[in-house]
């Protein structure tokens, strides 16, 4: 029974990645869950110079879900080289760095500074609807979207993974403007743009007054816009955007997803990656499936 | 070593009205200190995030946790409702806890009001030192006041003057003319902003334990921030973490 699966030909153990910004870089999670037995740790958004991110609070509770506006807090890529990539290395585990900016210069100075790095793959955010500059300006235009793709390819050592925003009017549109730029594979859903009001206090409840939607309340977008951008490119997806159970986690591969990460469900279930790593052999044990990658778009009509 | 497990309410009671003390059976209690928080899973999948409880008494055995809690939300309604026997999801033992150390032999004033009183109640008990509790309340439901009676010296303030003094808790300790080495305190935020101006102009150290909305619990989400005088040894920016490396903070170290 193969649980393998190859994304812009790196082989990851089993689909089952962290969503970035949910995991941090694998150490507050690794008292839980053994990292070992995860496909990739995702790691939370890295810029060239440590950022403070948003005023509190950067958190609500939502129906099913919850809003987040933490405005990528990072230590900055030279801490994180230092501190976060070797603590990752002690584990057999993929990593993929998700790199974030505010100019297209910010960007390719992590991207080079990376470039020696022992990391698997890089995921550019684009599509962080909590930073006012940069970020989102470049996830929401497919003509901006191309560009950055263009010249974070030119730089990149690894192999680049576009993570895409739902927060537009056809995704298909922003992920052929990706592949047609180079891009080596796609990540959706970032969050959702939303909104939170306290009736009482009759106060925004974040501080940013908008937050990126995350968790089960978002899964039947996810799916679908996985669905629509498996059909539109040829490139390999990893899907995300409320998983909670493996059954979710099979739910985005028949969508078309060839990886799968894990996002606001960690905090509701610390343990989730690792459960759901071990409910996907089940249910490739229970139908009988030698290859974990015959469910990749494998929905029928 | 955190861990999210089943415990089993043992009982609910309340207290004054929308005040709720549940204890609770748990594992999580052999490593329990003072200050100290678990966070409590509302069953309702349509609520998702868990809510931070600070521990407010630990058992004898160290096998069961009291919870004092406010009924605020849709979460602390869920758990008002739980009844002896029921299982209730936590996360746990999260958080720093109060320096006892730093109090230990000497003068020590604890202060806690509103929903802040109840981690106080297991820092009493546990710290060695000369202690004088200060707790500040609405009115003259004195939730736990009796408890304190108990382990340590007690003055109360109320919001309406209904018992002793009429004020917050420096109003109080200006009133009783109390001095100390050191301050621990929780509560709202405006209180702690007092506490931190009353320590620096009294060459006072303080220890003051915050509060903000939580998402993760341990560290990872940079939810619940809160800003600090220097850099922070582990974001690299003017944030420390509340839930990891708070609740407890320096008061000289954040600025609130």
């Amino acid at each position: 029974m193969n649980t393998q699966v190859t994304i812009a030909g790196v082989t990851f153990k089993n689909p089952v990645m962290t969503a970035s910004g949910t995991f941090g870089s694998g150490m507050e999670y690794s008292e839980f869950v053994d990292l070992n037995k995860l496909g990739a740790v995702v790691t939370k958004g890295v810029a060239n110079v440590p950022w403070p991110g948003n005023p509190t609070p950067r958190v609500a509770e939502t129906h099913g879900g919850m809003l987040n506006a933490i405005g990528l807090q990072n230590p900055g890529i030279d801490v994180f080289i230092e501190r976060d990539i070797p603590f990752l290395r002690q584990f057999d585990t993929g990593i993929i760095v998700n790199v974030c900016g505010k100019t297209v210069e910010d960007y390719i100075e992590v991207v080079e500074k990376l470039g020696d790095q022992p990391v698997d793959m890089l995921e550019i955010n684009v599509s962080c609807p909590n930073v006012k500059e940069g970020a989102i300006a470049f996830g929401q235009k497919a003509d901006a979207l191309f560009h950055i793709t263009q010249e974070i390819k030119k730089h990149a050592k690894q192999p680049v993974i576009m993570k895409l925003s739902p927060n537009v009017t056809d995704i298909t549109e922003m992920a052929k403007a990706a592949e047609a730029a180079g891009a080596d594979a796609l990540s959706l859903i970032n969050t959702i743009t939303g909104m939170k009001i306290d009736v009482h206090k009759r106060r925004f409840v974040l501080a940013n007054k908008t937050g990126g939607l995350s968790g089960p309340a978002i899964k039947p977008v996810a799916v679908r816009m996985v669905y629509q951008v498996a059909n539109a490119v040829k490139v390999p997806i990893i899907g995300m955007g409320g998983i909670a159970n493996y059954e979710d986690a099979i739910e985005f591969m028949l969508a078309g997803a060839t990886g799968v990460a894990v996002g606001a469900m960690n905090f509701v279930n610390p343990y989730a990656t690792e459960e759901i790593v071990k409910g996907m052999k089940d249910y490739l044990e229970r139908y009988q499936i030698d290859d974990i990658k015959s469910l990749i778009g494998a929905v029928r009509e | 070593m955190k861990k999210k497990e089943l415990a089993t309410v043992i009982s609910q009671n309340t207290l004054a009205p929308d005040i709720y003390d549940m204890w609770l059976e748990t594992s999580l209690a052999k490593d329990a200190k003072p200050g100290q928080f678990v966070a409590v899973y509302p069953r309702d999948g349509a609520t998702l995030l868990p809510r931070p409880i600070s521990i407010c008494q630990v058992n004898q055995e160290k096998t069961a946790l009291r919870l004092v809690y406010r009924k605020a939300g849709k979460g602390t309604a869920e758990f008002s409702a739980y009844e002896a026997g029921q299982k209730v999801a936590l996360l746990g033992v999260l958080g720093n806890g109060f320096p006892l150390e730093a109090g230990r032999g000497k003068k020590v004033l604890l202060m806690g009001g509103g929903i802040g009183v109840p981690p106080i109640l297991q820092l009493a008990k546990e710290l060695e030192a000369d202690t004088t509790t200060v707790l500040g309340y609405r009115n003259r439901d004195l939730f736990l006041a009796e408890d304190f009676k108990k382990v340590t010296n007690l003055v109360v303030a109320t919001e309406d003057g209904s018992v002793g003094t009429k004020g917050n808790v420096l109003d109080a300790v200006r009133e009783n003319g109390l001095q100390a080495d050191v301050i621990m305190a929780c509560g709202p935020m405006p209180m702690l902003r007092a506490i931190k101006a009353f320590a620096a102009e009294h060459h006072m150290k303080a220890y003051i334990s915050l509060e903000e909305r939580m998402a993760c619990g341990v560290g990872a989400c940079l939810g619940c921030v809160t800003k600090t005088k220097e850099v922070d040894h582990h974001s690299h920016v003017h944030n420390a973490r509340i839930c990891t490396d708070g609740p407890v903070f320096d008061a000289e170290d954040v600025e609130i």
